[in-house]
């Protein structure tokens, strides 16, 4: 399977602040990527430098083989972006926008790929509404028909459900999974964790400018494998053993404990009982993506697993 | 040229045309008002190289307006897209920077251009006037036009707000294009200021301008043509050295 993005060490600064250090990964022709991370961590840069947005410090970047720098008018025709931003431009109705958008990568009369695209997207019936009439969730399902403009072998969608409707999140993902099947490599920022899990294939997080896991979904979730116990306490997590709270992730007022399997939970309740907490409610959860993700966020202090 | 260029170039024009109400129609009607009260004041007392004040203030209105409105179209131009976010729908598809600033500077020429034709059009009746030597009224309105769309460009990339645009506009774009011999000839003025003006080089897009009228100007329409010519070069320059830097666009 060849690779269709490559980045290589890629570091960015903005003045002080170091908002890539040394990002390099591949993904691969035909995958469903996922780039995750917390508020910051560095998605839409490194997005942008591999759309020649922003220039890195440091480093290359290709699409498809082609340096984004040096031969950028390839990669560019080979990339779209959805940017995270919902931006448009008021003076133009939907098919204008289309049509203007076609013609900077050179294409002329693809209007029967437009109406494909609209029909998809729901927005057939606005096709000649000016686009400051839309709504936010029209704009956003705009923004990736303009991505999507040039067949771009490569789509990158950041953040792409912000703001729209569940009914339309389910037909945008219908979409660009059958644009996944049809040969698409489809790389994806969400905060929404749940569908990245269902969505992507492999996943890269991100913190702090650095990849702090890069596995496929399943081996993250497997290596997460477990259980949750989430509990909440009489005197909160303040009235845990210290030794406790160093295990726990609390996040309003619950405390959640990681449990690689059934057999912790007994010495985890035995200590409990030993610390005299009381417990007010107790729920036992399968892990899921948001764990390996909590847990990768917590654990990657210093330690870069991925990140060579 | 790919056609990445001909359709920055159709949008461009296409976002002034269609408000042309306040992209064409305003400035047109502003210079119709300077002309009315100007040579109302002055028509009597006043004769330059010999033409009467009316018809020797039209030209310089025409090609003033020009000017401000190229300006005016690749300066507002950037900046809208840019505190809109909207410019990264050209950053994205694969259009060079020499494309991108030709693109942005014909328009802004065509802008310039169109106004230029209808302050004419309005004004031509209230002044008996010439055209003495067509090819350089075309060729002055053109660069002066292509100057401005480009000075509008860098204005437009450096400017974060509209605030810094409109001092940009006030502080030099508009001392430049009303001390430049707009309602006067420079030989009017007193030793000091001829030689100021002489360093102004919007002087000269408009004295070169009025020769294609009448055939008469403060200095000849070859040096300006080459005081101008080199102004272009030197614009152009700047600004596709900011291009292609990405300064501001490409962070
Ligand atoms: N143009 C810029 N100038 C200065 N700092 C910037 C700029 N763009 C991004 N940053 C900083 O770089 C860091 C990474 O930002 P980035 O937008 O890449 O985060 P992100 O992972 O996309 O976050 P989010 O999930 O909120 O979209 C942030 O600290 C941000 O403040
Ligand atoms: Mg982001």
């Amino acid at each position: 399977m060849s690779v269709a993005v490559s980045i290589s060490r890629v570091e960015k600064c903005f003045g002080a602040l170091r908002a890539l250090a040394g990002v390099s990964l591949q993904v691969a022709e035909g995958e469903f990527f996922g780039l995750l991370g917390p508020n910051g961590a560095g998605k839409t840069t490194l997005i942008s430098c591999l759309a020649g947005l922003t220039r890195p410090d440091s480093g290359t970047l290709s699409v498809m083989g082609h340096d984004v720098r040096s031969d950028y008018r390839s990669a560019r025709r080979q990339l779209g972006v959805v940017p995270q931003e919902l931006v448009f431009d008021p003076f133009f109705s939907v098919r204008e926008t289309l049509r203007i958008q076609s013609g900077y990568f050179g294409i002329r009369n693809n209007d029967d790929w437009i109406d494909e695209i609209l029909a998809n997207l729901d927005l057939t019936a606005k096709a000649d509404v000016n686009m400051r009439r839309l709504s936010g969730g029209m704009k956003r399902r705009v923004l990736v028909a303009q991505a999507l403009v040039h067949k771009p072998p490569v789509l990158v969608l950041d953040e792409p459900t912000a703001g729209v409707d569940v009914e339309l999140r389910q037909g945008l993902w219908q979409f660009v999974r059958r644009l996944n099947q049809d040969g698409h490599t489809v790389i994806l920022t969400t905060h929404y964790l749940e569908e990245a899990e269902a969505l992507c294939g492999r996943i890269a997080m991100l913190k702090q400018g650095q990849v702090v896991a890069l596995d496929t979904t399943r081996n993250l979730l497997a290596r997460y494998s477990g259980q949750t116990l989430n509990l909440r306490l009489a005197g909160g997590a303040a009235s845990l053993p210290d030794a406790l709270r160093a295990r726990a992730t609390e996040s309003d007022g619950t405390c959640a404990f990681h449990l690689a399997g059934l057999d912790e939970l007994e010495p985890l309740l035995s200590a409990l009982r030993e610390g005299h907490c009381v417990i007010d409610d107790l729920r036992l959860t399968q892990a899921d993506l948001e764990d390996v993700f909590l847990g990768v966020m917590q654990n990657s202090g210093s330690a870069h697993e991925a990140a060579r | 040229m790919t056609s990445g260029f001909v359709t920055l170039l159709y949008k461009e024009v296409l976002r002034f045309w269609k408000v042309s109400f306040q992209t064409v129609g305003a400035p047109v009607l502003t210079a119709l008002l300077y002309l009315m009260i100007f040579s109302h004041v002055l028509e009597s007392h006043v004769q330059v190289n010999g033409v009467p004040y009316g018809a020797f203030l039209i030209p310089g209105l025409v090609i003033m307006s020009a000017l401000q409105n190229a300006f005016a179209n690749s300066s507002s131009s950037l900046i809208q897209s840019k505190v809109t976010g909207s410019v990264v729908f050209v950053l994205l598809p694969p259009i060079s920077y020499v494309e991108f600033f030709l693109a942005y500077v014909v328009a802004a020429m065509l802008r310039g251009v169109m106004v230029g034709v209808g302050v004419l059009a309005v004004t031509i009746w209230f002044a008996p006037l010439t055209f003495v030597a067509p090819h350089w009224i075309l060729l002055f309105i053109a660069l002066g036009g292509a100057i401005m769309g480009t000075l509008g460009m860098i204005a437009g990339i450096w400017a974060d707000k509209f605030d810094q645009l409109a001092g940009f506009q006030n502080f030099l774009i508009m001392p430049l294009t009303m001390l430049s011999g707009v309602f006067y000839s420079i030989h009017s003025l007193p030793e000091f200021w001829q030689v100021v003006s002489r360093f102004n080089p919007v002087f000269y897009m408009i004295d070169g301008f009025r020769f294609g009228f009448f055939g008469a100007s403060d200095v000849a329409p070859e040096f300006s043509l080459a005081v101008v010519t080199a102004s272009f070069v030197l614009a152009s320059a700047a600004t596709l050295a900011l291009l292609r830097s990405g300064y501001k666009l490409r962070s």
